[in-house]
């Protein structure tokens, strides 16, 4: 029976349908009080004073704490990505010095009730000397805080990487093609917004509820801060509202209720309004490249120059240079490129810290790349698949060493057949009957065309993951991981490979993850990770709990273990027709019946995949309206297809946002004017279009047990990238699109030209 | 500031005393003094939907409710959709049956609106649907999955109501 590859119901679904579910915010202690977070009104100043005395005053309010208040406690670390140099640029749990963007928290205020501290917090008087903030990430450096440290500019970091000989690639080229393109600032926006309960123990200890994405991880950086020994801190993962990449990072927010936990010795929580997630929570995307290829004259790319700033906001937060690295490391997507050079500008501006929102640096990058081919078709007169097909890394050339690093792991593209899905995608659409259609259409007066995104993702980043599985005597078996869940459905993945391997149905498995206190490392869900690396881990346990099974049976059984055999749960026993159930074993065994595996990985696993995008733009509004949105993704193995559509639609519906509706865009104050969903437009059910997935399992991962690469981000990559490429098409302008999103205003502005 | 009300609410049948603030949202009033966090909040300004209640069988965003202006009303929240021996509502057993949800955050909205909805118009075809769900933000599921699920519920309890006596 294989349970792998079934189409399973979620078994985390049902109290999520019934309202029972634990978000953070459902959660109340006895004698808890709510902290409120003031924040800075202003983009750039110098804080010269925090007038709390009128705050203080209010009935309710039990502290209210500055910089001054937190005596040694340091800056917010970088978990990912750290370069040298870059430490001055972390944010302080509340500002110190300056204040670097609107929101930048300049206080807190602890109180009785929720609307106490609230009203209270709105009488904090903040003494700012306002300066012109900085706000274009592609202008030249400017003092990061030029009283304080006049020395330190607004770019922390420049990245480069290359491969091959691009001087050379351009000597030889027959053509050489420019492109200069921008994707503009949005980011993951979960329904669920931020927060936390830190709930005081025994004995100077502390247990934060709301953590997401990377607990222990967090744990260990909150002790640290804290001082603490690792014990003292725990923190648990009830039901989390969606994580996108940007939920889970640890934000000055946690570490402070923690504290005041531990200060007041009271509960703290903390929730976040949406306005404040909207100007605190990070930011993402804002890339701007300028790209140069080298051409010969069949349209092959023999060399790619290329340049680009990352607008990282007011701070370098946990993800260091997280995106700038992958946008560096993965901008030649699936294309053979031999000769590639790039230089990745990590600059700082007056606006919200960024980080890295789901395929980060990858929307961007395919963006850019997608661009460049389309007008290398368009330089050329060659049809937009085929200077594809002409520059894809053939399947002969797979395991494909890029020749450069991602997050410290060499780039080794591990399978794949890229050009069999294109072809697979263009005979599913008859992309020239298609395009003949279209131009009939647009012949009729209308403005309709159609585009394409190629991209490799990237997935499973180690370095390793560890799984507890242990039989219940009373029936049932549990898997402890320190995986997290942010609701993309881990508990079925798991609990589907587990069932696998035992041979067992999915009733009775339950699985846990995201509770430091149970299980002492995990390195959470990011990246794509879960699947491949908790995945994997999980399978290892079962099949290592199959052999302890045989194990500890032989003893009970006092039979020759060779001459026992297992299926479906139940260890069996030919000669003496005796049988021993898994629970069975458990409850005779002293010390019971379980295993763990640890599964280690220092090479990530790179799925694929394709964006079509069909659109009418209307020359009245210039609104753009999907007709057609189609992705075709060779996801390895897929545990359960359901699953794997769900991520990919759902991702699919929020590139769509990033390419026509959101932006965080600034007044030239450098004040937020999307920090509502009035202003901020997430695409809603008339938006997004049905959704085709053609789901394949062409190319399975060599490099884990499974086979699998992962869903998280292939929904998302290309969608700017087809789309921009659809609309050049609908109006019959090729390069037309070279900011993201298209909206009506940008639209109309570039038809003017 | 100490200015507080007692009022009488009720709830999926169920009556309520509570003390308030009079400008304690309905959505607070649920969640904090009732103890019904089923409601949930995702921006407390009107937009996502995910605290839609139904107010006198009105489908009603309860952030922009303050808990005072319903006294007299019936509320009905998520909490009160399945039987009471738990056997989940046609609306709730198809989310499940096609992965209406990824989070859940935005579900217990989803679930009243469309409750709201169908007890209105039990007949509403794929673009008054697709009309409808798109009053909420679901930021998970690119709202395929939520289209399929509320258009299956909704053949199922059209099939399950008694056929009309008057036509
Ligand atoms: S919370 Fe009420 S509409 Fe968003
Ligand atoms: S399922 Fe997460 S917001 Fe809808």
């Amino acid at each position: 029976m294989s349970v792998i590859g079934a189409r399973e119901r979620r078994v985390e679904d049902r109290p999520l349908l019934i309202g029972a579910g634990v978000f953070v915010a459902d959660l109340n202690r006895a004698d808890q009080i709510h902290m409120r977070v003031v924040r800075s009104p202003l983009a750039f100043g110098r804080l010269l004073e925090i007038d709390i005395e009128d705050a203080a005053a209010q009935p309710g309010v039990v502290a209210i704490w500055t910089a001054a208040d937190l005596g040694d406690l340091g800056p917010i670390d970088f978990r990912m990505t750290r370069i040298e140099g870059m430490e001055p640029y972390r944010q302080w749990c509340l500002a110190r010095d300056y204040v670097r963007y609107v929101g930048d928290p300049v206080a807190v205020v602890f109180a009785e009730t929720a609307q106490r501290a609230e009203d209270a917090a709105e009488l904090v008087f903040c003494d700012i000397d306002e300066q012109d903030p900085h706000l274009d990430a592609r202008a030249e450096p400017v003092a990061f805080a030029p009283d304080v440290s006049p020395e330190l500019m607004s770019e922390p970091a420049v990245l480069q990487k290359a491969v091959g000989d691009v001087d050379a690639a351009f000597g030889q080229a027959a053509h050489e093609v420019a492109i200069e393109v921008r994707v503009g600032r949005h980011t993951g926006v979960p329904l669920e917004t931020r927060g936390a309960l830190a709930v005081p123990g025994e004995g100077g200890t502390v247990t934060m509820y709301g953590a997401a994405k990377v607990p222990h991880y967090n744990r260990g950086q909150i002790a640290r801060m804290l001082g603490l020994p690792l014990d003292a801190v725990q923190l648990s993962e009830g039901h989390v509202g969606g994580g996108f990449g940007i939920r889970g990072e640890l934000y000055p927010e946690d570490v402070l209720v923690c504290r005041a936990a531990l200060a007041f010795g009271r509960p703290v929580k903390w929730i976040e309004d949406r306005r404040e997630h909207l100007i605190a929570a990070n930011h993402s995307r804002d890339q701007a490249y300028r790209l140069r290829a080298a051409v010969d004259p069949e349209g092959r790319v023999l060399g790619l120059d290329a340049q680009f700033f990352t607008d990282q906001g007011a701070y370098v937060r946990t993800h260091g240079a997280t995106v700038s690295d992958l946008s560096a490391a993965l901008l030649p997507g699936p294309y053979l490129i031999p000769a590639y050079r790039v230089r990745g500008h990590v600059r700082l501006t007056n606006k919200t810290p960024a980080g890295t929102y789901r395929a980060p640096g990858r929307y961007e990058s395919t963006f850019a790349r997608e661009r460049l081919m389309d007008a290398i078709a368009a330089r050329l007169g060659l049809d937009r698949a085929e200077v594809r097909q002409r520059n894809l890394v053939p399947e002969s050339q797979m395991p494909f060493r890029r020749g450069l690093d991602a997050l410290g792991t060499d780039v080794v593209y591990d399978s794949g057949r890229f050009h069999d899905l294109l072809e697979r995608l263009c005979a599913h659409v008859s992309w020239d009957d298609l395009q003949e259609r279209l131009a009939g259409r647009r012949k009729a007066g209308e403005r309709v065309g159609v585009g394409l995104g190629y991209f490799v993702e990237k997935s499973g980043l180690g370095p390793d993951d560890l799984v507890r599985i242990s039989v219940l005597p009373e029936n049932g078996i549990r898997i402890v991981t320190g995986a997290a869940s942010i609701g993309q459905g881990i508990e079925t993945a798991m609990a589907q490979i587990c069932a696998d391997t035992l041979g067992t149905g999915l009733n009775g498995i339950d699985v846990v993850h995201g509770q430091t206190a149970l299980i002492e490392k995990g390195m959470g869900a990011f990246a794509t990770r879960a699947t491949v690396m908790t995945g994997s881990a999980t399978k290892m346990a079962a099949d290592a709990l199959i052999e302890r099974a045989l194990d500890v049976a032989a003893t009970l059984l006092q039979a020759e273990r060779a001459s026992l055999s297992y299926a479906d749960g139940t260890v069996h026993h030919a000669a003496s027709e005796r049988t021993l159930t898994l629970s069975e074993i458990a409850a005779a065994w002293d010390g019971g019946l379980g295993a763990e595996a640890t599964f280690v990985s220092d090479h990530m696993t790179y799925p694929y995949g394709i964006h079509l995008a069909q659109v009418r733009v209307d020359p009245a509004t210039c609104g753009v309206e999907i007709e057609r949105f189609v992705v075709a993704y060779d996801i390895g193995r897929a545990v359960n297809p359901t699953l794997v559509e769900g991520q990919i639609v759902g991702a699919a519906a929020q590139g769509i946002g990033g390419a026509l509706y959101e932006e965080f865009v600034y007044d030239e104050a450098g004040q937020p004017l999307a920090a509502s969903f009035a202003d901020y437009l997430m695409p809603t059910a008339q938006e997004v279009p049905a959704i085709e997935t053609i789901v394949r399992e062409d190319a399975p991962s060599p490099i884990n047990p499974l086979g699998v690469k992962g869903a998280g981000e292939a929904g998302i990559n290309a969608v700017g990238a087809a789309i921009a490429s659809a609309v050049d098409d609908a109006l019959e302008r090729p390069g037309l699109v070279r900011q993201l999103p298209v909206t009506p205003q940008r639209l109309h502005a570039w038809l003017q030209e | 500031m100490s200015d507080r009300h007692d009022i009488t609410l009720r709830v999926n049948g169920a009556t309520h005393h509570v003390n308030v603030e009079p400008r304690y949202s309905l959505a607070d009033t649920l969640r904090d003094a009732c103890g019904l966090t089923g409601t949930h909040l995702g921006c407390e300004h009107g937009v996502c939907g995910a605290c839609t209640v139904l107010i006198d069988g009105r489908a009603t965003r309860s952030c922009l409710v303050f808990a005072v202006q319903v006294e007299g009303s019936e509320i009905e929240t998520v909490e009160g959709l399945a039987e009471p021996d738990g056997t989940l509502h046609p609306l709730q057993q198809a989310f499940w049956e096609h992965h209406g949800l990824q989070c859940g955050f935005c579900t217990p909205g989803f679930l009243m609106l469309a409750l709201g909805a169908l007890r209105e118009n039990p007949d509403m075809d794929d673009e008054e649907l697709r009309d409808l769900i798109a009053s909420n933000l679901c930021r998970c599921t690119g709202y395929q999955n939520i289209l399929t699920a509320v258009r299956a519920a909704a053949d199922m309890m059209r099939a399950k109501a008694q056929p009309a006596p008057n036509p």
